[in-house]
Formats: structure tokens, sequence, C-alpha cells
């Protein structure tokens, strides 16, 4: 894979807008030792949606979907953001339709 | 049948005058009425940059029109967008039916809030115990 290097440092900032779901992803072994027998500890994920209350998706809402779109301008799924399933199907009809009129992109070029 | 009301958004080749867009916009906007509908508001979003490439341009105007129409206006519309050449990509989406549950969302959410509002209203009259807590 020779394409791997330059997605990673042209998508710095669309790591940061996930920064802290990706932390609350959570690994294995991170605060494992503390708990006794635990070996995983993961932070409960909530949905962003539910938490702060945003009642609309819209597909002109460029700076919010973009926190769910990868950096090859794939759909995150559920399970890594923690979005719960009604949310995720009215982000996911928001993000085809921002990526029929250009606003994102079907597939980043890298 | 109730009116609907649609949201159409396009993008115009990005090397065209501010005039000659103000013109298509006239343009599309008595073709609509022709059609039967009626344009509430015209929003330009300015000049953006596109996520990917369409017939050769980088970045485009973006226009935003919320029209209130049936759907054979609508369509007559799309098909004027369709033609015009400056016109290098649209989208049409019906807002209403989500306006309306976002209407529904925001009523439950203010008969909850005023719910809540009352009981701390009432508990502090009825023991003191709560407003220590609150």
């Amino acid at each position: 894979m020779s394409d791997t290097p330059t997605p990673t440092t042209a998508a710095g900032g669309d790591r940061q807008d996930r920064g802290p779901r990706r932390d609350s992803r959570g690994g294995p072994g991170g605060a494992g030792a503390r708990e006794g027998g635990r070996k995983f500890f993961r932070r409960k994920k909530v949905c962003k949606f539910c938490v702060e209350k945003i009642d609309a998706i819209n597909y002109k809402d460029v700076r919010l979907l973009s926190g769910f779109v990868a950096e090859r301008g794939k759909i995150v799924p559920r399970r890594l953001t923690g979005v719960c399933t009604p949310h995720q199907r009215r982000l996911s009809a928001a993000i085809k339709q921002a990526r029929n009129i250009a606003l994102l992109p079907f597939a980043a070029r890298f | 049948m109730q009116p609907r009301t649609y949201e159409v958004m396009f993008i115009v080749r990005p090397d065209l005058q501010e005039e000659e867009i103000d013109k298509l916009i006239s343009n599309l906007e008595s073709q609509a009425a022709n059609a039967g509908a009626t344009v509430k508001n015209v929003e330009r979003m300015g000049k953006r940059r596109l996520a990917y490439i369409v017939r050769k341009f980088v970045d485009g105007f973006y226009i935003l029109l919320t029209v209130g129409a049936d759907g054979k206006a609508i369509h007559e519309i799309e098909r004027r967008l369709r033609v015009s050449e400056p016109v290098i990509k649209f989208i049409s989406v019906r807002i209403d039916e989500e306006q309306k549950r976002l209407e529904k969302i925001k009523q439950i959410r203010s008969t909850r809030v005023k719910r809540s509002a009352a009981e701390s209203a009432v508990t502090p009259e009825g023991a003191p115990a709560p407003a220590a807590t609150a």
C-alpha cells in the first residue's frame, strides 16, 4: 500500500474534528490495570444528536456532517461513532444528499 | 392538495458575472411563477469549492431557493435547470414534512420544560429539602 502515508497527513484536520470521539472509542488496556481483573475499559459511547439535542440533520450543514465522514469520504459506522439508529439513518441520508450537490466528496482524492 | 415546500439548491459555473447570475435567478423565478410555484426565498451562499470536479469546474456559486410548489411545478423547475447551460448541478429536497416533524419535537420539548419548571416551582413550597439540593 503505497498510498497510506499521504491520506494520514492530508486528513490531519479531519482527525481533529473527530478527536473527542476517537478517545471515547477507547482501546485495549486503557485504564485496565487499576480496575483489577478488567483488561478493557471502554467509555460508554453516546449519540451526539441525542445528547446535544440536535433535531435537524441537514445536508447543508457540512461542518456537522464532515465529523461523521472518514478521511476518504466514507460514512463512519455507528459502532465507531456511537450515533443511535434513528439518527444514523437521517445522518446517512443527509450525507448522501450533500454528496449529490458536491458539498461532500463521494471519494476523497489524495 | 396542500402546497408542499421544497428547497432547490443549484450550482452555477464560477466564471459567470454577478449580473448574469442575477439575470438567471430572476429568469428562473418568473419561470417558476409560470409553472405555478411561489419562490419564497432566495439565498446566495456565495462561491464555494466543490468537493469533486463537476464539468471540469473546481468551484461554483451556490444558490438556494425555497419554493412553495407541487410536484409538477418542481418537475418543470428541474427541467429548466437541466437545460440551462450555466447551471452545473442541482438538487431539490422536500422540506415541509421535516419541518412539521421538527415543530412537533419542539412542541413536545417545550411542554416538558414547562412541566419540569412547574415541578420545581411547586417543590420549594412543599418541602425545604429539595430547595437545598437545587
